[in-house]
This record gives structure tokens, C-alpha cells and sequence, in this order.
């Protein structure tokens, strides 16, 4: 067994507006000269550490875990998890 | 013989004494305010469950989600299947779809801020517990205050709300009109209160008991009144 970090991005459907993105891309990136930016989607990321046998059983109990106890909701958000290291 | 209801208080819980206040003092019902702790496997006693407003656990994570794992819900998910009426007032609405007793999402306000101010509702369909007294097209007077009320539910799911007449209360302006302007969440569809299939399980945003005597309105109405009372009909309707 050994301990992974794991991230779990939860981000919202496109088709869902994100205010606190477009704020954050208009009232700051843009008028502080980023103009080159064109999208901004804002989120959460919760950074999780746990013992697992490999990277892929880590990445199974995320996944097993975010459905089960709906730490996104499927209607609004999509959700991307990723395990960083061993 | 006056309803005997329950209001069950969460961690987190605001306005469960508002709540308490509207249908003990103003309906004259038997109301008991529960610790959620301590009420399961005795709810069937009751005529009805309220999950009243507030920020239950903080809204960490997504407001609702955490009040919907507690054993407690899952005991009000059965009783709810079975035909309990079941009612959830702003945060009481947000854990009621988490726990997906009701469809969609209850987001972050389009305005990214609090908002707490008087909306006018129009009711669009007499057919759930909460609105047995009321006729499509009425406008109800009533209050919203919260950060979190934007429902959200994709294409189909929202096909699927209008063609089983789920939608029960939308925003709209002082001409019934269901404008931009008159939405102050960004609510899909200006929705701002749905009910399940079977009309017995309601959720909405703004907050009846606030607006429940004419006391507390500027237009010195009572519409919170015809809620309560809509369910109290059910209620008989049912007996």
C-alpha cells in the first residue's frame, strides 16, 4: 500500500453561467491587460491524501466516492480527478 | 383536529423558530422543532415534515449536500416515497434536491450576492401540497433571502418539469410577467419553486412563513398564509 494525493476539480457545466468566472476574466484579468484571455471558469478543487495499492485503485475510490456521496452534482457540475503522486 | 407537523433543526438551521412561530401562532397547529438527531424512526407520527431554512453545515461543499447525508434524511426519503408531504424552504429546498428528492441544482446567485428583498411569485399550478388553495396565475407577495437559489436543471430535465407540471412558482414582475429583471437568482425559466411527481414533496426558495401575516408586509398581505393553508387542505384531502 501506498499514500497518494489526489485532486478532485469540480467545475460547472457550460451551459450553466458562471458569474464569478466572467468577473474574475472581466473586472480583473482583462482590465489589468490580459486581454489575451478569452474564458475563465471558475471551481473548487479539493485536494484529497489516501492510501490506496496503485494510482489507478486511488483514482477508482475518488471516482467511487464523489458519485456516492455527490460531492458534485451531475446536473450542474462536471467533475475531473487526478492523482498527483506517490 | 389541528396538523401535527414537524420542523426538524439541523446544524446550521436559521429559521426554524420563524418557521415554528407561523404555523403554531398563526395556523394554530401542533408543531414540534426536533434536533435531527433525535427524530428518527418517529416521523410517521406526524401529518407533515418541514426543513426550514438556514446554512445547515456551513454550505460547505454545495449548500444542502451535507443535511442530506444525515440518517435523518434518509429516513424522510422513505416516508417522502411513500406519500408523507415533505416541505423544504431555502436551504429546506436545497437539501430536498440533494437528497434528489426533487430534480435540478440550487447554484450561486447570478448576482454573486446575498439578496434579501421582497419578489413577487406567481403560482403555476394548484396541483402540489403547497398550493391547493391557490389558482395558476395568482401572484403571491413573499421574501427570498439567500446566495445559493440560482435552480438549475439541463434541457430535458426542464422538458420533463413543464410537461408533468412540476413547476409550481415562478418570479415574475408586478404584471405576472416572468421577466429577466423580475428573476433575482438567474434561475433557469425564472422557477422558483418545483414539486415531485406526485405533488406531495414541495421545495422553494422564498420563505412563507416571513411573509405569513400582513404585520410583516409593506402591502400589508398575508400571502405566506395561503401556503400553510394549502397544506393544511391537503392534508384533509388526504385524511
Amino acid at each position: 500500500m501506498a499514500d497518494f494525493k489526489c485532486e478532485i476539480i469540480i467545475e460547472g457545466k457550460k451551459n450553466a453561467r458562471d458569474p464569478e468566472g466572467e468577473t474574475i476574466m472581466r473586472d480583473l484579468m482583462i482590465k489589468h491587460g490580459y486581454d489575451m484571455v478569452h474564458s475563465v471558469r471558475s471551481g473548487k478543487i479539493l485536494r484529497v491524501n489516501l492510501t490506496a495499492k496503485d494510482a489507478k485503485e486511488a483514482e477508482a475510490i475518488c471516482w467511487k466516492m464523489v458519485n456516492e456521496l455527490r460531492i458534485y452534482n451531475p446536473v450542474a457540475h462536471s467533475c475531473t480527478i487526478k492523482v498527483l503522486t506517490e | 383536529m389541528p396538523m401535527k407537523v414537524i420542523v426538524i433543526q439541523f446544524s446550521g438551521s436559521t429559521c426554524d423558530r420563524d418557521l415554528v412561530y407561523a404555523m403554531r401562532e398563526i395556523m394554530g397547529w401542533e408543531v414540534d422543532l426536533v434536533w435531527y438527531k433525535e427524530v428518527t424512526h418517529k416521523l410517521d407520527n406526524y401529518d407533515a415534515i418541514f426543513l426550514p431554512g438556514g446554512f445547515t453545515y456551513g454550505d460547505y461543499l454545495r449548500a444542502g449536500v451535507i443535511a442530506a447525508y444525515t440518517p435523518v434524511m434518509q429516513e424522510v426519503k422513505t416516508l417522502a416515497k411513500e406519500g408523507m408531504p415533505v416541505f423544504g424552504i431555502c436551504n429546506g429546498f436545497q437539501i430536498l434536491v440533494e437528497s434528489q428528492l426533487l430534480p435540478g441544482a440550487l447554484i450561486g446567485n447570478d448576482t454573486l450576492r446575498f439578496s434579501c428583498k421582497w419578489v413577487n411569485l406567481r403560482v403555476e399550478t394548484s396541483r402540489s401540497a403547497a398550493t391547493k388553495l391557490g389558482v395558476k396565475g395568482d401572484l403571491w407577495r413573499i421574501p427570498i433571502a439567500h446566495g445559493e437559489g440560482r435552480y438549475f436543471i439541463d434541457e430535458k430535465g426542464l422538458k420533463e418539469l413543464i410537461d408533468n407540471d412540476q413547476i409550481v412558482w415562478r418570479y415574475v414582475n408586478e404584471h405576472s410577467e416572468p421577466t429577466k429583471e423580475s428573476n433575482p437568482n438567474g434561475s433557469i425559466d425564472n422557477i422558483a419553486g418545483i414539486c415531485n411527481l406526485e405533488g406531495n414533496v414541495v421545495g422553494l426558495m422564498p420563505h412563507p412563513e416571513r411573509a405569513a401575516e400582513s404585520i410583516l408586509s409593506p402591502w400589508e398581505t398575508d400571502h405566506g398564509r395561503l401556503y400553510f393553508k394549502s397544506i393544511e387542505n391537503f392534508h384533509r384531502e388526504m385524511m
